[in-house]
């Protein structure tokens, strides 16, 4: 590969993506998902007393949860745009359909 | 750092000038894309986008039928059911599969296949401890009259969780391939994104846990 061509190439890169994390990094995130399950099991114990903030508190963790593995494991954050917006229109279209097709069924009340 | 991004410099002599015509073999430039991404790669992401409409699906079935299969509802409930310790400890297995898994392409990218290996194999056992504890789940619902056909919610449940186990089985499978194309030497370092591609799909299997472990199990009916 040329010289000019592998600027060109670096500067793609760069552009493309930011550095991955390391290893310490991937242990400090899975230990950060581990606690938030932890948290979702304790509220198993703890139902009646959370009362009216069980449900919004396991969707919280739930999605950050979600949000964490496919950042950081799944490396959305650091890669291409593109990757982000091929997964998140499938999540989006898939949360869309089916909210509407559970609300035909009177699920929400 | 995936294959289509890696600088690879050529080596063949004629590839000093610019002007001199460039030999193919197999460390020059990665093949050209017209997004400059990997096929392969975008691939997977494009069918893990489809994949969210399956389990969507899949999921808002027993959510529905969990709500609305209850006034003639033969046989138990499945939340009455639920070994939530039990099911935990499955969960977090699946979660720490995730984290061996990503360090297992971390290990292949620094062309580290010792480490890659050990790191592949713990996954492959994880997911299989994970699926293992599935069936024990089947099998203790089963003993307490909770099969397929007996009502609406257990042919939901099972078809959910079922189709989640096929898939992290499938996963094992590749996870185990990639062990032993790292034994014979076919999984060279340039070859990683082959295993970022498959740590993809056991990250979604895993996230897709996620969600139907809050849903399904912890979020009462």
């Amino acid at each position: 590969m040329t010289r000019a061509a592998a600027e060109e190439h670096e500067a793609q890169t760069e552009h493309e993506g930011r550095a991955h994390p390391s290893d310490r990094n991937y242990v400090v995130i899975a230990l950060i998902l581990a606690v938030l399950t932890a948290l979702e099991v304790a509220t198993y114990y703890v139902e009646e007393q959370l009362g009216g903030f069980l449900v919004p508190a396991l969707m919280v963790m739930m999605v950050v949860k979600f949000a964490m593995v496919v950042m950081w494991f799944m490396h959305l954050r650091f890669d291409s745009n593109l990757f982000t917006r091929m997964f998140v229109s499938g999540l989006v279209l898939a949360i869309g359909v089916y909210v509407v097709a559970l609300t035909t069924f009177q699920f929400f009340g | 750092m995936s294959v289509s991004e890696q600088v690879v410099p050529a080596t063949t002599g004629a590839a000093t000038s610019e002007d001199a015509p460039q030999a193919h073999d197999a460390t020059a430039a990665p093949h050209h894309t017209s997004t400059g991404l990997s096929n392969e790669k975008l691939g997977m992401w494009l069918f893990l986008g489809s994949e969210c409409l399956l389990f969507g699906g899949l999921i808002s079935a027993f959510l529905l039928y969990r709500s609305k299969d209850v006034e003639d509802m033969v046989g138990p409930a499945v939340d009455e059911l639920y070994d939530i310790p039990f099911t935990s400890v499955s969960s977090f297995v699946l979660l720490m599969s995730s984290l061996t898994m990503v360090l297992a392409l971390s290990a292949i990218q620094r062309a580290d296949h010792r480490r890659a290996r050990t790191w592949l194999l713990t996954t492959a056992m994880l997911g299989a401890s994970f699926v293992a504890g599935q069936v024990y789940e089947f099998t203790a619902f089963v003993r307490e009259g909770l099969g397929y056909t007996t009502n609406l919610q257990s042919s939901a449940f099972y078809t959910l969780t079922g189709f989640h186990g096929v898939h992290v089985t499938l996963g094992i499978l590749m996870l185990v391939s990639l062990f032993v194309m790292s034994l014979r030497g076919r999984l060279t370092a340039d070859r990683a994104e082959t295993v970022e591609i498959v740590g993809l799909y056991w990250h979604f299997v895993d996230v897709v846990w996620i969600i139907i472990f809050t849903l399904i199990y912890l979020v009462p009916a």
